[in-house]
């Protein structure tokens, strides 16, 4: 449906006067903003000498969660990769080689380039098994090291565990144990 | 003609012997059930299918029973009423359930069969979210080796005894049975004897529970990432219904389909658990012809179809009857027929034979015994010719040549040929399908086209090599031993270069775009009388009947 003339409205810019042609008072009002802000505290952090202090829910980096034999806790149920909207968990399951469980992860990848960062496989897991941590620094060189596999996440769990905030989802629950055992 | 009322609704179930599940089931009623299945006995075990059931007397009054009754175990008679939503027969099904579920381990996360368990269904639609069980479950150990393909994870069990039941009545061999009483039951193998039948594998599926687990695809998948797809089996000449299932361009499993026109609920472990070959690596990937330097080499698509296809003509020009093509039984009838059509476009005297057709041993019919003795009345047979499509490769040849010849016949005028286009695509589980004598023979003729699955040593001394495609990656029919033919449908692609045979016969003919098999089948059915029933008539689920 075309636009009818009578329903536009013509602005015109507004007129400039000599004052704001001579752009003096619009220097000193911004001026006088600059020169406020030095005087009052200081928000920017000085990444990367400075870290951030992350909410305790912050959804990073995934950790494959080690139980207190230092085993992955996790069955292979592809529960995570089932709920995941990215399709960027691939598993091989395979039949354990340990007595009190049926089946365990022989390969568990995540693409961390593919992932979305949702918090949805954390949900997802009935064994507390994958959790995102507060680490939101990944870097690498090429696709492949973003392709992160069970050792890897295993380390991330290392690196992460005990450090007492993180994540804050490492709280026994009703239907597991803490994620971190031997913290 | 007898009147059944399934909720306040009249059905006419006919002259039929049907029991109350099935009757509901004419009327649209859904009745839970597991320890009843149309291919088996009832024992009326599960107690799932409790409801309601009264009679309507001559005066019109209705007397219902006071308690609840198997609905499996019910013959429906004119005037049986039955009421499946009331509150009693609701708080039975419940009650069931959660008595079922008193021992189940509730290991779903890990569990093969969560996404197609009736357990995890029901449970869903009728029972409860809580169970009032405080005492520790039985947790009886587990029987990997029940089976050389079975393995059974006992505690899962619900004790149908739907398997139970199958190696007596179907397969008949009985190796399995129920050993203690009451929460102790357990389903076992007599000791040292497992489930080794030819049909084992089918109370994997019989099973509704997690139980028995098909030891190929235990942990392969989880369910509800599998696409399914209706397909016929390429094993044997019976010719039975299954579901391919894959993702991903892998096939995963394969399962029965019913289809009471060609094998019933079943298939065997044969047609069951070789498809490995569908996914095997060292399959043709793109066609290979043999350069001057007498090596065999990757060709493009375009240029290999091109050369194949000038120089068969000139060989049809300088003498057609020297001029042959093999139609393999593997092939679908859509294939054999443009396959057929471009032979004997090359030449009128170019001559077309019967591929190998494989037999081994002779047909097996169950149930039967350990000693292979029949038992009653034959419920599944495992046919000795191990092609699907036989029937349907003889007719054609028959209406391009009037007679079939066979491989033998080939042998015979293999001196006279200049040019031979073999096709194959046999399992590898058959074996070399030439020896090394006939291979020989063959070896003479200068122009030689092998179409097949896999390297052989026809395929080492050809001048073209074309891939072939197995029953998973094409559109097509087969016709099975008693003239039925059934639909296969594409369920995974041929590799990234691969084709389907009928693609290339489309392109060898000059046939533009894609293959459509079903414009095909109708071309076909006109063309060739033995098909004229396939004209205009989709071939549904269970195929159409021919002659």
């Amino acid at each position: 449906m075309p636009i009818l003339e009578t329903e536009v409205r013509w602005v015109k810019p507004p007129t400039l006067g000599l004052l704001d042609r001579l752009y003096l008072p619009a220097i000193a009002e911004g001026l006088s903003t600059t020169i406020k802000h030095v005087f009052q505290p200081k928000v920017t952090q000085q990444f990367p000498e400075e870290r951030p202090d992350l909410p305790a829910n912050y959804r990073g980096l995934h950790r494959l969660n080690r139980d207190a034999d230092g085993r992955a806790k996790c069955v292979a149920c592809f529960m995570c990769s089932t709920a995941c909207p990215a399709h960027c968990i691939d598993i091989v399951a395979a039949p354990s080689p340990w007595p009190d469980r049926e089946k365990y992860p022989e390969m568990f990848v995540i693409d961390e380039l593919r992932c979305i960062y949702c918090g949805m496989c954390e949900q997802a897991c009935p064994c507390d098994a994958i959790e995102l941590t507060s680490m939101f620094d990944l870097t690498g060189v090429s696709r492949a090291e973003m392709m992160f596999d069970k050792e890897k996440l295993l380390s991330v769990f290392d690196q992460t565990a005990g450090v007492g905030k993180d994540p804050v989802r490492t709280k026994a629950g009703a239907l597991s144990c803490a994620s971190e055992p031997n913290v | 003609m007898a009147v059944v009322s399934i909720n306040n609704t009249p059905v006419d179930v006919g002259a039929e012997r049907l029991n109350l599940v099935q009757a509901a089931q004419m009327a649209g009623v859904f009745i839970p059930h597991y320890c009843w299945h149309p291919a088996l006995s009832v024992v009326a075990s599960c107690r799932m299918c409790l409801v309601e059931v009264g009679e309507k007397k001559p005066d019109g009054s209705i007397a219902m029973q006071p308690r609840v009754v198997p609905a499996c175990q019910t013959p429906a008679k004119d005037g049986t009423v039955c009421i499946t939503d009331s509150e009693k027969a609701k708080a039975a099904q419940g009650r069931t359930l959660e008595g079922l579920l008193l021992n189940h381990p509730l290991d779903c996360p890990v569990c093969d069969k969560a996404g197609e368990c009736k357990l995890q269904d029901f449970s869903y639609e009728y029972g409860k979210a809580t169970s009032r069980m405080v005492d520790p479950k039985n947790t009886p150990p587990n029987k990997p080796d029940i089976g050389e393909h079975i393995s059974l994870f006992t505690d899962r069990c619900i004790m149908c005894s739907r398997c139970v039941r199958f190696t007596r009545e179907i397969a008949g061999s009985a190796e399995l049975e129920v050993i203690h009483r009451g929460h102790h039951s357990e389903i076992d193998i007599f000791p040292g004897d497992p489930v080794n039948n030819k049909l084992a594998g089918n109370v994997v599926d019989l099973c509704p529970v997690g139980a028995l687990a098909n030891k190929d695809f235990l942990y392969q998948q989880r369910v509800w990432f599998l696409k399914s797809d209706q397909s016929v089996c390429a094993g044997c000449s019976t010719g039975c219904s299954i579901e391919v299932d894959h993702n991903k361009d892998v096939v995963y499993r394969i399962r029965p389909r019913e289809n009471p026109q060609a094998q019933g609920w079943f298939i065997c472990d044969e047609g069951r658990f070789d498809y490995a070959y569908v996914n095997a690596p060292e399959r043709f990937q793109q066609p290979l012809s043999r350069l001057a330097n007498d090596t065999l080499t990757a060709t493009a698509w375009e240029n290999a179809i091109a050369t194949l296809r000038s120089e068969l003509a000139d060989a049809g020009r300088k003498d057609g009857a020297a001029i042959a093509g093999v139609v393999s039984p593997m092939l679908t009838i859509e294939e054999a027929f443009l396959f057929a059509k471009f032979i004997t476009e090359l030449s009128t005297a170019a001559t077309l034979y019967l591929g190998w057709v494989p037999r081994v041993g002779g047909d097996e019919h169950f149930p039967q015994d350990r000693k292979g003795n029949p038992l009653g009345p034959v419920k599944f047979t495992i046919r000795a010719e191990k092609c699907p499509n036989r029937r349907g490769v003889e007719e054609i040849l028959k209406h391009f040549q009037g007679d079939v010849l066979g491989l033998d016949a080939l042998l015979a005028d293999a001196g006279n040929l200049k040019a031979l286009y073999l096709t194959a695509g046999y399992p590898p589980r058959l074996g070399s399908w030439l020896n090394h004598e006939q291979t020989h023979t063959l070896a003479r003729i200068p122009l030689l086209i092998v179409q097949d699955l896999a390297p052989s040593p026809i395929a080492q001394i050809a001048r073209f090599v074309l891939p072939a495609a197995t029953f998973a990656e094409k559109d097509g029919c087969y016709v099975n031993h008693a003239n039925l033919a059934q639909a296969i449908h594409k369920a995974v692609r041929p590799g990234s270069m691969g084709r389907t045979d009928g693609q290339i016969f489309s392109y060898l003919l000059n046939r533009r775009g894609l293959l459509h098999a079903d414009a095909v089948r109708q071309e076909l059915a006109r063309e060739v009388p033995y098909f004229a029933p396939l004209l205009d008539m989709p071939l549904g689920e269970h195929g159409v009947k021919l002659t």
